[in-house]
Protein backbone atom coordinates (compact mmCIF):
# COMPACT_ATOMS: atom_id res chain seq x y z
CA UNK A 1 0.00 0.00 0.00
CA UNK A 2 1.01 3.32 -0.83
CA UNK A 3 1.60 5.41 2.82
CA UNK A 4 1.92 9.18 3.14
CA UNK A 5 4.47 10.83 5.34
CA UNK A 6 2.12 10.33 8.18
CA UNK A 7 1.38 6.61 7.80
CA UNK A 8 5.26 5.76 7.17
CA UNK A 9 5.94 7.95 10.60
CA UNK A 10 2.73 5.68 12.48
CA UNK A 11 4.10 2.28 11.24
CA UNK A 12 7.44 3.21 12.06
CA UNK A 13 6.53 3.78 15.67
CA UNK A 14 7.19 7.58 16.23
CA UNK A 15 3.61 8.44 17.35
CA UNK A 16 3.89 5.61 19.73
CA UNK A 17 3.01 1.66 19.78
CA UNK A 18 -0.26 1.75 19.66
CA UNK A 19 -0.80 3.76 16.53
CA UNK A 20 2.05 1.55 15.09
CA UNK A 21 -0.06 -1.65 15.90
CA UNK A 22 -3.65 0.16 14.70
CA UNK A 23 -2.18 1.37 11.26
CA UNK A 24 0.18 -2.49 11.26
CA UNK A 25 -3.39 -4.32 11.19
CA UNK A 26 -4.84 -2.23 9.08
CA UNK A 27 -1.88 -2.50 5.95
CA UNK A 28 -2.92 -5.86 6.79
CA UNK A 29 -6.28 -6.38 5.94
CA UNK A 30 -5.27 -3.67 2.80
CA UNK A 31 -3.31 -5.74 1.20
CA UNK A 32 -5.27 -9.08 1.58
CA UNK A 33 -7.98 -6.74 -0.54
CA UNK A 34 -5.34 -4.99 -2.81
CA UNK A 35 -5.82 -1.69 -1.01
CA UNK A 36 -3.87 1.01 -2.77
CA UNK A 37 -3.83 3.85 -0.25
CA UNK A 38 -5.53 4.72 2.87
CA UNK A 39 -9.00 6.85 3.27
CA UNK A 40 -9.06 9.31 6.29
CA UNK A 41 -12.37 8.85 8.13
CA UNK A 42 -14.20 11.34 9.87
CA UNK A 43 -16.34 8.84 12.81
CA UNK A 44 -15.86 5.38 13.75
CA UNK A 45 -17.97 2.92 15.33
CA UNK A 46 -16.71 -0.44 17.18
CA UNK A 47 -18.69 -3.27 17.80
CA UNK A 48 -17.20 -4.94 21.29
CA UNK A 49 -19.60 -6.81 23.54
CA UNK A 50 -17.92 -8.84 25.30
CA UNK A 51 -19.29 -12.18 24.41
CA UNK A 52 -17.31 -11.51 21.48
CA UNK A 53 -14.38 -10.43 23.32
CA UNK A 54 -14.17 -13.23 25.86
CA UNK A 55 -10.88 -12.93 28.51
CA UNK A 56 -8.66 -12.74 25.79
CA UNK A 57 -10.09 -9.56 24.04
CA UNK A 58 -10.56 -7.45 27.15
CA UNK A 59 -6.67 -8.48 27.94
CA UNK A 60 -5.65 -6.76 24.39
CA UNK A 61 -8.05 -3.83 25.33
CA UNK A 62 -6.36 -3.66 28.72
CA UNK A 63 -3.07 -3.61 27.19
CA UNK A 64 -3.36 -0.71 25.04
CA UNK A 65 -4.27 1.21 27.78
CA UNK A 66 -0.93 0.64 29.60
CA UNK A 67 1.06 1.26 26.07
CA UNK A 68 2.64 4.51 24.98
CA UNK A 69 2.47 5.39 28.99
CA UNK A 70 -1.02 5.45 29.23
CA UNK A 71 -1.57 7.98 26.91
CA UNK A 72 -2.99 6.76 23.41
CA UNK A 73 -6.07 8.11 22.58
CA UNK A 74 -8.27 7.61 19.59
CA UNK A 75 -8.22 10.29 17.02
CA UNK A 76 -11.23 11.00 15.65
CA UNK A 77 -14.86 10.74 17.11
CA UNK A 78 -15.15 6.86 18.12
CA UNK A 79 -17.83 5.49 19.83
CA UNK A 80 -19.43 1.63 20.43
CA UNK A 81 -22.47 -0.57 19.62
CA UNK A 82 -24.52 -1.87 22.13
CA UNK A 83 -22.69 -3.49 25.54
CA UNK A 84 -23.62 -7.14 26.82
CA UNK A 85 -25.29 -5.76 29.08
CA UNK A 86 -28.25 -3.50 30.90
CA UNK A 87 -26.48 -3.26 34.35
CA UNK A 88 -29.57 -2.01 36.26
CA UNK A 89 -31.55 -4.99 34.32
CA UNK A 90 -28.83 -7.60 34.68
CA UNK A 91 -30.46 -9.55 37.97
CA UNK A 92 -33.33 -9.71 35.35
CA UNK A 93 -31.66 -11.39 32.83
CA UNK A 94 -29.86 -13.71 35.12
CA UNK A 95 -26.81 -12.85 33.70
CA UNK A 96 -24.02 -14.42 35.57
CA UNK A 97 -21.82 -11.80 37.51
CA UNK A 98 -18.47 -12.59 35.59
CA UNK A 99 -19.48 -11.65 32.24
CA UNK A 100 -20.64 -8.29 33.92
CA UNK A 101 -17.33 -7.61 35.46
CA UNK A 102 -15.85 -8.24 31.70
CA UNK A 103 -18.18 -5.75 30.88
CA UNK A 104 -17.04 -3.30 33.54
CA UNK A 105 -13.29 -3.59 32.60
CA UNK A 106 -14.06 -3.01 28.68
CA UNK A 107 -15.91 0.12 29.41
CA UNK A 108 -12.94 1.31 31.61
CA UNK A 109 -10.57 0.44 28.71
CA UNK A 110 -12.37 2.02 26.10
CA UNK A 111 -13.04 5.16 28.33
CA UNK A 112 -8.80 5.56 28.65
CA UNK A 113 -8.68 5.37 24.78
CA UNK A 114 -11.07 8.15 24.43
CA UNK A 115 -14.01 5.90 23.31
CA UNK A 116 -17.02 7.74 23.80
CA UNK A 117 -19.57 5.00 25.22
CA UNK A 118 -22.59 5.88 23.20
CA UNK A 119 -23.92 1.76 23.39
CA UNK A 120 -26.06 2.03 20.57
CA UNK A 121 -26.87 0.10 17.12
CA UNK A 122 -28.99 2.77 16.04
CA UNK A 123 -26.56 5.82 15.99
CA UNK A 124 -27.55 7.10 12.54
CA UNK A 125 -31.34 7.41 14.14
CA UNK A 126 -29.46 8.91 17.78
CA UNK A 127 -26.02 10.35 17.68
CA UNK A 128 -24.93 11.90 13.78
CA UNK A 129 -25.89 10.73 10.09
CA UNK A 130 -23.01 10.14 8.21
CA UNK A 131 -23.40 12.25 4.89
CA UNK A 132 -23.36 11.66 1.49
CA UNK A 133 -19.76 10.41 -0.05
CA UNK A 134 -18.97 10.85 3.91
CA UNK A 135 -15.82 7.93 4.70
CA UNK A 136 -16.63 6.45 8.04
CA UNK A 137 -15.43 3.38 9.67
CA UNK A 138 -18.63 1.83 11.17
CA UNK A 139 -18.85 -2.00 12.81
CA UNK A 140 -21.99 -3.53 12.94
CA UNK A 141 -23.91 -4.67 9.77
CA UNK A 142 -26.82 -2.42 10.43
CA UNK A 143 -24.97 0.40 10.80
CA UNK A 144 -23.08 -0.16 7.88
CA UNK A 145 -25.88 -1.04 5.80
CA UNK A 146 -27.90 1.72 6.50
CA UNK A 147 -25.02 4.50 6.54
CA UNK A 148 -24.00 2.77 2.60
CA UNK A 149 -27.68 3.15 1.22
CA UNK A 150 -29.89 5.37 3.21
CA UNK A 151 -27.52 8.33 3.93
CA UNK A 152 -24.96 7.57 0.70
CA UNK A 153 -21.96 7.57 3.04
CA UNK A 154 -18.59 4.89 2.73
CA UNK A 155 -18.25 2.10 5.06
CA UNK A 156 -16.84 -1.46 5.06
CA UNK A 157 -17.75 -3.77 7.97
CA UNK A 158 -15.17 -2.62 10.71
CA UNK A 159 -14.76 -5.36 13.15
CA UNK A 160 -14.27 -4.09 16.50
CA UNK A 161 -9.97 -4.37 16.51
CA UNK A 162 -10.24 -2.94 12.69
CA UNK A 163 -12.81 -0.10 13.90
CA UNK A 164 -11.04 0.81 16.71
CA UNK A 165 -7.68 0.96 14.58
CA UNK A 166 -9.48 3.36 12.45
CA UNK A 167 -10.33 5.50 15.56
CA UNK A 168 -6.74 5.22 16.45
CA UNK A 169 -4.78 6.04 13.28
CA UNK A 170 -7.93 8.04 11.71
CA UNK A 171 -7.96 6.08 8.32
CA UNK A 172 -9.04 3.32 6.88
CA UNK A 173 -7.71 0.99 3.85
CA UNK A 174 -9.66 1.95 0.52
CA UNK A 175 -11.09 -0.60 -0.71
CA UNK A 176 -14.95 -2.24 -1.36
CA UNK A 177 -17.11 0.28 -0.83
CA UNK A 178 -15.13 3.27 -0.42
CA UNK A 179 -14.50 2.78 -4.08
CA UNK A 180 -16.65 4.08 -6.65
CA UNK A 181 -16.83 1.09 -8.81
CA UNK A 182 -17.70 -1.30 -6.03
CA UNK A 183 -21.02 0.89 -5.54
CA UNK A 184 -22.62 0.08 -8.96
CA UNK A 185 -25.62 -2.16 -8.49
CA UNK A 186 -24.62 -5.92 -9.47
CA UNK A 187 -27.97 -7.71 -9.02
CA UNK A 188 -31.48 -6.92 -10.05
CA UNK A 189 -34.93 -7.45 -8.10
CA UNK A 190 -38.14 -6.20 -8.73
CA UNK A 191 -40.97 -7.21 -6.08
CA UNK A 192 -45.19 -5.66 -6.75
CA UNK A 193 -45.84 -5.38 -3.20
CA UNK A 194 -44.63 -3.37 -0.69
CA UNK A 195 -44.62 -3.99 3.11
CA UNK A 196 -46.11 -2.47 5.76
CA UNK A 197 -45.02 -3.42 8.95
CA UNK A 198 -41.54 -3.67 10.42
CA UNK A 199 -41.46 -7.74 10.43
CA UNK A 200 -42.72 -7.38 6.77
CA UNK A 201 -39.45 -4.94 5.72
CA UNK A 202 -37.29 -6.97 7.77
CA UNK A 203 -38.42 -10.40 5.71
CA UNK A 204 -38.33 -8.51 2.64
CA UNK A 205 -34.55 -7.48 3.75
CA UNK A 206 -34.28 -11.05 4.35
CA UNK A 207 -35.18 -12.76 1.42
CA UNK A 208 -33.53 -10.20 -0.76
CA UNK A 209 -29.98 -10.58 1.44
CA UNK A 210 -30.57 -14.63 1.32
CA UNK A 211 -30.28 -14.55 -2.63
CA UNK A 212 -27.87 -11.47 -3.20
CA UNK A 213 -25.52 -14.02 -1.12
CA UNK A 214 -22.13 -12.23 -0.10
CA UNK A 215 -20.57 -9.35 0.67
CA UNK A 216 -19.63 -8.01 -2.45
CA UNK A 217 -23.07 -7.89 -4.04
CA UNK A 218 -25.19 -4.43 -4.42
CA UNK A 219 -28.82 -5.45 -5.03
CA UNK A 220 -31.14 -2.34 -6.89
CA UNK A 221 -34.76 -2.92 -6.15
CA UNK A 222 -37.42 -2.26 -8.11
CA UNK A 223 -41.15 -1.49 -7.33
CA UNK A 224 -41.62 -0.14 -3.98
CA UNK A 225 -44.10 2.31 -3.56
CA UNK A 226 -43.44 5.28 -1.49
CA UNK A 227 -40.82 6.14 0.95
CA UNK A 228 -40.39 3.92 3.88
CA UNK A 229 -39.43 5.47 6.90
CA UNK A 230 -36.24 5.07 9.21
CA UNK A 231 -37.52 2.58 11.05
CA UNK A 232 -38.50 0.27 7.97
CA UNK A 233 -34.99 0.90 6.37
CA UNK A 234 -33.49 0.07 9.65
CA UNK A 235 -34.99 -3.42 9.55
CA UNK A 236 -35.17 -4.07 6.31
CA UNK A 237 -31.19 -3.38 5.65
CA UNK A 238 -30.28 -5.01 9.11
CA UNK A 239 -32.03 -7.70 7.98
CA UNK A 240 -30.69 -8.09 4.56
CA UNK A 241 -27.16 -7.56 6.11
CA UNK A 242 -27.57 -10.75 8.48
CA UNK A 243 -28.75 -12.50 5.64
CA UNK A 244 -26.50 -11.89 3.23
CA UNK A 245 -23.66 -10.52 4.53
CA UNK A 246 -24.91 -7.03 2.20
CA UNK A 247 -23.49 -3.91 2.93
CA UNK A 248 -25.23 -1.54 0.35
CA UNK A 249 -28.41 -1.88 -1.52
CA UNK A 250 -29.91 1.10 -3.78
CA UNK A 251 -34.13 1.12 -4.04
CA UNK A 252 -34.96 2.49 -7.11
CA UNK A 253 -36.56 6.22 -6.36
CA UNK A 254 -35.84 6.23 -2.78
CA UNK A 255 -31.69 6.10 -1.91
CA UNK A 256 -29.71 8.76 -2.70
CA UNK A 257 -27.35 6.54 -5.51
CA UNK A 258 -30.32 5.70 -7.29
CA UNK A 259 -33.06 8.02 -8.26
CA UNK A 260 -32.80 6.30 -11.95
CA UNK A 261 -31.93 2.80 -12.41
CA UNK A 262 -29.23 3.98 -14.48
CA UNK A 263 -27.37 5.77 -12.18
CA UNK A 264 -26.28 2.98 -10.37
CA UNK A 265 -26.01 0.43 -13.48
CA UNK A 266 -28.96 -1.43 -12.86
CA UNK A 267 -30.58 -0.85 -16.43
CA UNK A 268 -27.83 -2.87 -17.94
CA UNK A 269 -28.71 -5.89 -15.66
CA UNK A 270 -31.64 -8.28 -16.26
CA UNK A 271 -34.28 -8.82 -13.57
CA UNK A 272 -33.12 -12.20 -11.82
CA UNK A 273 -35.58 -12.37 -9.17
CA UNK A 274 -38.68 -11.22 -8.62
CA UNK A 275 -39.83 -11.10 -5.12
CA UNK A 276 -43.63 -11.33 -3.85
CA UNK A 277 -45.96 -11.38 -0.55
CA UNK A 278 -46.05 -14.89 -0.61
CA UNK A 279 -42.23 -15.05 -0.25
CA UNK A 280 -42.55 -13.15 2.60
CA UNK A 281 -44.86 -14.73 4.22
CA UNK A 282 -42.81 -17.97 3.56
CA UNK A 283 -40.30 -16.90 5.23
CA UNK A 284 -42.17 -15.66 8.01
CA UNK A 285 -44.22 -19.13 8.17
CA UNK A 286 -40.30 -20.68 8.16
CA UNK A 287 -40.17 -19.19 11.60
CA UNK A 288 -43.56 -20.35 12.89
CA UNK A 289 -42.44 -23.73 14.25
CA UNK A 290 -44.76 -23.66 17.40
CA UNK A 291 -47.38 -21.54 18.65
CA UNK A 292 -46.54 -21.26 22.60
CA UNK A 293 -43.75 -18.84 23.52
CA UNK A 294 -41.37 -18.54 26.79
CA UNK A 295 -40.09 -15.04 25.90
CA UNK A 296 -40.87 -11.49 23.78
CA UNK A 297 -38.36 -9.66 22.49
CA UNK A 298 -38.09 -6.08 20.39
CA UNK A 299 -34.26 -5.95 19.72
CA UNK A 300 -31.63 -5.86 16.31
CA UNK A 301 -32.21 -3.50 15.91
CA UNK A 302 -32.71 -1.00 18.93
CA UNK A 303 -35.78 0.73 19.24
CA UNK A 304 -36.25 4.32 17.98
CA UNK A 305 -38.89 6.33 20.12
CA UNK A 306 -41.32 5.76 17.60
CA UNK A 307 -40.98 2.21 18.12
CA UNK A 308 -41.63 2.44 21.56
CA UNK A 309 -44.24 4.92 21.24
CA UNK A 310 -45.78 2.27 19.36
CA UNK A 311 -45.07 -0.81 21.58
CA UNK A 312 -45.87 1.26 24.89
CA UNK A 313 -50.17 2.06 23.11
CA UNK A 314 -50.21 -1.96 22.42
CA UNK A 315 -48.51 -2.54 26.07
CA UNK A 316 -50.90 -0.34 27.65
CA UNK A 317 -53.34 -1.88 30.19
CA UNK A 318 -52.16 -5.59 29.64
CA UNK A 319 -51.21 -7.66 32.04
CA UNK A 320 -48.25 -10.14 30.50
CA UNK A 321 -47.80 -13.97 31.18
CA UNK A 322 -44.17 -13.87 29.56
CA UNK A 323 -41.21 -12.25 29.78
CA UNK A 324 -41.38 -9.03 27.09
CA UNK A 325 -38.04 -7.35 26.19
CA UNK A 326 -37.88 -3.52 24.94
CA UNK A 327 -34.42 -2.89 24.23
CA UNK A 328 -33.28 0.34 23.13
CA UNK A 329 -29.87 2.71 23.25
CA UNK A 330 -28.86 5.34 26.29
CA UNK A 331 -29.87 8.17 24.37
CA UNK A 332 -33.45 7.20 23.42
CA UNK A 333 -33.92 6.02 26.79
CA UNK A 334 -34.75 8.98 28.96
CA UNK A 335 -37.19 9.87 26.23
CA UNK A 336 -39.25 6.95 26.80
CA UNK A 337 -38.99 7.32 30.75
CA UNK A 338 -40.31 11.20 29.87
CA UNK A 339 -43.07 10.39 27.88
CA UNK A 340 -44.09 7.38 30.54
CA UNK A 341 -43.49 4.67 27.37
CA UNK A 342 -40.99 3.14 29.60
CA UNK A 343 -43.54 2.93 32.59
CA UNK A 344 -46.85 1.84 30.33
CA UNK A 345 -44.39 -1.15 29.06
CA UNK A 346 -43.07 -1.98 32.86
CA UNK A 347 -46.53 -1.93 34.42
CA UNK A 348 -47.84 -4.35 32.01
CA UNK A 349 -44.92 -6.78 33.06
CA UNK A 350 -42.77 -5.63 30.52
CA UNK A 351 -39.03 -4.35 30.61
CA UNK A 352 -37.34 -1.67 28.39
CA UNK A 353 -33.17 -2.61 28.76
CA UNK A 354 -30.84 0.41 27.42
CA UNK A 355 -27.60 -0.11 26.08
CA UNK A 356 -27.55 -3.66 25.16
CA UNK A 357 -28.49 -5.78 22.56
CA UNK A 358 -30.33 -9.31 23.33
CA UNK A 359 -28.38 -11.07 21.16
CA UNK A 360 -25.14 -9.38 22.33
CA UNK A 361 -25.81 -10.21 25.77
CA UNK A 362 -24.48 -14.15 26.68
CA UNK A 363 -27.65 -15.21 25.21
CA UNK A 364 -27.13 -19.11 25.36
CA UNK A 365 -26.56 -18.43 28.90
CA UNK A 366 -29.74 -16.09 29.77
CA UNK A 367 -31.77 -18.42 27.78
CA UNK A 368 -30.12 -21.39 30.00
CA UNK A 369 -30.95 -19.55 33.25
CA UNK A 370 -34.56 -17.92 32.29
CA UNK A 371 -35.78 -20.98 30.71
CA UNK A 372 -36.27 -19.39 27.71
CA UNK A 373 -36.29 -21.78 24.51
CA UNK A 374 -39.28 -20.50 22.49
CA UNK A 375 -38.94 -16.40 21.34
CA UNK A 376 -41.68 -14.56 19.74
CA UNK A 377 -39.61 -11.10 18.11
CA UNK A 378 -40.83 -8.55 15.18
CA UNK A 379 -37.22 -8.49 13.94
CA UNK A 380 -35.72 -11.12 11.42
CA UNK A 381 -32.67 -9.90 12.25
CA UNK A 382 -33.24 -11.82 15.43
CA UNK A 383 -34.58 -15.02 14.21
CA UNK A 384 -31.84 -15.49 11.79
CA UNK A 385 -29.10 -14.78 14.78
CA UNK A 386 -30.83 -16.89 17.64
CA UNK A 387 -31.31 -20.37 16.00
CA UNK A 388 -27.61 -21.08 16.78
CA UNK A 389 -28.14 -19.93 20.28
CA UNK A 390 -30.43 -22.82 20.59
CA UNK A 391 -33.73 -20.93 20.70
CA UNK A 392 -36.64 -21.67 18.06
CA UNK A 393 -37.31 -17.86 17.59
CA UNK A 394 -40.55 -16.78 15.93
CA UNK A 395 -41.18 -14.01 13.98
CA UNK A 396 -44.67 -12.02 14.13
CA UNK A 397 -45.68 -8.47 14.09
CA UNK A 398 -44.88 -6.22 17.10
CA UNK A 399 -49.11 -6.35 17.46
CA UNK A 400 -49.05 -10.65 17.52
CA UNK A 401 -46.32 -10.74 19.34
CA UNK A 402 -47.28 -7.92 22.08
CA UNK A 403 -50.73 -10.36 22.45
CA UNK A 404 -48.30 -13.31 22.81
CA UNK A 405 -46.73 -11.89 25.81
CA UNK A 406 -50.58 -11.61 27.50
CA UNK A 407 -51.67 -15.06 26.55
CA UNK A 408 -48.64 -17.37 26.45
CA UNK A 409 -48.91 -18.17 22.79
CA UNK A 410 -49.01 -16.85 19.73
CA UNK A 411 -52.04 -16.50 17.33
CA UNK B 1 -1.44 -33.52 -6.32
CA UNK B 2 -3.89 -30.51 -7.65
CA UNK B 3 -3.21 -26.82 -6.71
CA UNK B 4 -5.81 -24.13 -6.68
CA UNK B 5 -4.70 -20.23 -6.99
CA UNK B 6 -6.59 -17.51 -4.60
CA UNK B 7 -6.86 -14.29 -5.01
CA UNK B 8 -6.54 -13.15 -1.24
CA UNK B 9 -4.56 -14.85 1.06
CA UNK B 10 -3.42 -14.34 4.95
CA UNK B 11 -1.35 -16.32 7.65
CA UNK B 12 1.50 -19.19 7.72
CA UNK B 13 1.56 -22.13 5.78
CA UNK B 14 -0.39 -25.20 7.41
CA UNK B 15 -1.68 -28.51 6.56
CA UNK B 16 -4.50 -30.67 7.70
CA UNK B 17 -7.84 -32.42 6.83
CA UNK B 18 -10.75 -30.61 5.01
CA UNK B 19 -13.96 -29.60 5.77
CA UNK B 20 -16.12 -29.10 2.66
CA UNK B 21 -19.67 -27.83 2.73
CA UNK B 22 -21.79 -25.16 0.30
CA UNK B 23 -22.65 -22.77 3.07
CA UNK B 24 -21.96 -20.05 4.79
CA UNK B 25 -19.73 -19.11 7.83
CA UNK B 26 -19.96 -16.49 10.58
CA UNK B 27 -18.69 -17.76 14.54
CA UNK B 28 -21.24 -16.24 16.08
CA UNK B 29 -24.40 -17.02 13.88
CA UNK B 30 -23.34 -20.94 13.18
CA UNK B 31 -21.06 -22.35 15.43
CA UNK B 32 -21.06 -23.11 19.07
CA UNK B 33 -17.57 -22.10 20.10
CA UNK B 34 -17.75 -23.63 23.47
CA UNK B 35 -17.86 -27.21 22.29
CA UNK B 36 -16.56 -26.43 19.36
CA UNK B 37 -19.20 -27.83 16.67
CA UNK B 38 -21.35 -25.73 14.39
CA UNK B 39 -24.62 -25.35 15.98
CA UNK B 40 -26.84 -23.93 13.73
CA UNK B 41 -29.52 -26.29 12.69
CA UNK B 42 -29.60 -25.92 9.37
CA UNK B 43 -25.98 -25.62 8.72
CA UNK B 44 -24.88 -28.39 6.31
CA UNK B 45 -22.32 -29.10 8.35
CA UNK B 46 -24.49 -29.15 11.78
CA UNK B 47 -23.39 -31.14 14.53
CA UNK B 48 -19.68 -31.38 13.11
CA UNK B 49 -16.57 -30.46 14.37
CA UNK B 50 -14.59 -27.73 12.90
CA UNK B 51 -11.56 -27.51 15.63
CA UNK B 52 -8.50 -27.93 13.80
CA UNK B 53 -10.05 -28.48 10.44
CA UNK B 54 -9.55 -26.66 7.37
CA UNK B 55 -12.90 -25.74 6.09
CA UNK B 56 -14.28 -25.15 2.77
CA UNK B 57 -17.35 -23.02 2.52
CA UNK B 58 -19.01 -20.39 0.11
CA UNK B 59 -19.20 -17.15 1.96
CA UNK B 60 -18.85 -15.18 5.20
CA UNK B 61 -22.33 -14.66 6.53
CA UNK B 62 -23.45 -12.10 9.03
CA UNK B 63 -22.10 -9.89 11.45
CA UNK B 64 -19.24 -8.21 12.71
CA UNK B 65 -18.58 -10.61 15.82
CA UNK B 66 -16.29 -13.35 13.69
CA UNK B 67 -13.24 -10.42 14.15
CA UNK B 68 -13.25 -10.78 17.93
CA UNK B 69 -14.30 -14.23 18.21
CA UNK B 70 -11.15 -15.81 15.76
CA UNK B 71 -8.65 -14.29 18.13
CA UNK B 72 -10.70 -15.54 21.05
CA UNK B 73 -11.03 -18.86 19.94
CA UNK B 74 -7.53 -19.29 18.96
CA UNK B 75 -6.56 -18.57 22.52
CA UNK B 76 -8.44 -21.39 23.56
CA UNK B 77 -7.64 -23.50 21.33
CA UNK B 78 -11.27 -24.25 19.74
CA UNK B 79 -10.47 -22.95 16.13
CA UNK B 80 -9.90 -24.38 12.69
CA UNK B 81 -6.83 -24.55 11.11
CA UNK B 82 -7.32 -22.76 8.69
CA UNK B 83 -10.56 -21.02 6.40
CA UNK B 84 -10.84 -21.26 2.75
CA UNK B 85 -13.78 -19.77 0.66
CA UNK B 86 -15.15 -18.62 -2.09
CA UNK B 87 -15.55 -14.89 -1.46
CA UNK B 88 -14.93 -13.58 1.66
CA UNK B 89 -16.34 -10.26 3.38
CA UNK B 90 -13.88 -7.55 5.44
CA UNK B 91 -14.94 -8.84 8.52
CA UNK B 92 -13.19 -12.79 8.22
CA UNK B 93 -9.84 -10.95 6.77
CA UNK B 94 -9.90 -8.47 9.72
CA UNK B 95 -10.24 -11.42 11.98
CA UNK B 96 -7.54 -13.96 10.24
CA UNK B 97 -5.69 -10.48 10.56
CA UNK B 98 -6.24 -10.43 14.40
CA UNK B 99 -6.05 -13.50 15.40
CA UNK B 100 -3.37 -15.03 13.52
CA UNK B 101 -5.67 -17.17 11.66
CA UNK B 102 -4.49 -18.64 7.68
CA UNK B 103 -6.93 -17.81 5.26
CA UNK B 104 -7.35 -17.51 1.46
CA UNK B 105 -10.69 -16.48 -0.66
CA UNK B 106 -10.84 -16.27 -4.09
CA UNK B 107 -10.75 -19.00 -6.91
CA UNK B 108 -11.41 -19.97 -10.36
CA UNK B 109 -14.50 -21.89 -10.29
CA UNK B 110 -16.45 -23.33 -6.93
CA UNK B 111 -14.12 -24.36 -4.92
CA UNK B 112 -16.58 -26.43 -2.45
CA UNK B 113 -16.82 -28.46 -5.47
CA UNK B 114 -12.95 -28.76 -6.10
CA UNK B 115 -11.80 -30.10 -2.89
CA UNK B 116 -12.85 -33.46 -1.54
CA UNK B 117 -14.45 -33.56 2.00
CA UNK B 118 -11.89 -35.36 4.06
CA UNK B 119 -9.12 -34.81 1.52
CA UNK B 120 -5.72 -33.31 3.35
CA UNK B 121 -4.87 -30.07 1.80
CA UNK B 122 -1.86 -28.03 2.16
CA UNK B 123 -2.21 -24.02 2.04
CA UNK B 124 0.53 -21.59 1.44
CA UNK B 125 -0.80 -18.03 1.68
CA UNK B 126 2.80 -16.75 0.53
CA UNK B 127 2.14 -17.93 -2.96
CA UNK B 128 -1.55 -17.96 -2.83
CA UNK B 129 -1.52 -21.55 -2.99
CA UNK B 130 -4.40 -24.30 -2.05
CA UNK B 131 -2.82 -28.09 -2.59
CA UNK B 132 -4.64 -30.99 -2.64
CA UNK B 133 -2.55 -33.97 -1.91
Amino acid sequence: MKLNEIERAMLAGELGEVPKMALAHQVQVGEFFHAEDFVPVTQAHIMADTESLGEEGVRWLESLTKADGGKARVRVPTITDPRGTDFAKASVLKQPVRFLELERRTIDAFTRLGVLMTDTCINYQTIQAPTRGESVAFGDTGVVIYSNSVCGARSNYEGGPSALSAGLTGRTPRYGFHLDTQRRATIRMRTDWTPTTLNEWGALGGLIGRLAGNYWAVPVIEGLEGSPGSDAMKHFGAAMASFGSIALFHLVGITPEAARIEDCGGDKLPVAHRIGKKDVEALEASYAAESDIDVVVFSAPQLSIYELRALSALCDGRKFVRPLLAVTSPQIKPDADRFGYTQKIEAAGGHVLSGMCFYQSYAREIAEANGWKRLATNSTKLVNILGGYGYVPMLASMERCVEAAEKGHLS
Amino acid sequence: MKELVARHAIGKSVSGIALVAHDGFSARYDLDRIGGTFSRPTHKLAGQSYVGKILVLDTAKGGVASAWMLREMASRGIIPLALVFNSVNPILAQGAAFGGLTMLAGFDGEITAQVPNGATVEIDPEKSLLRIL
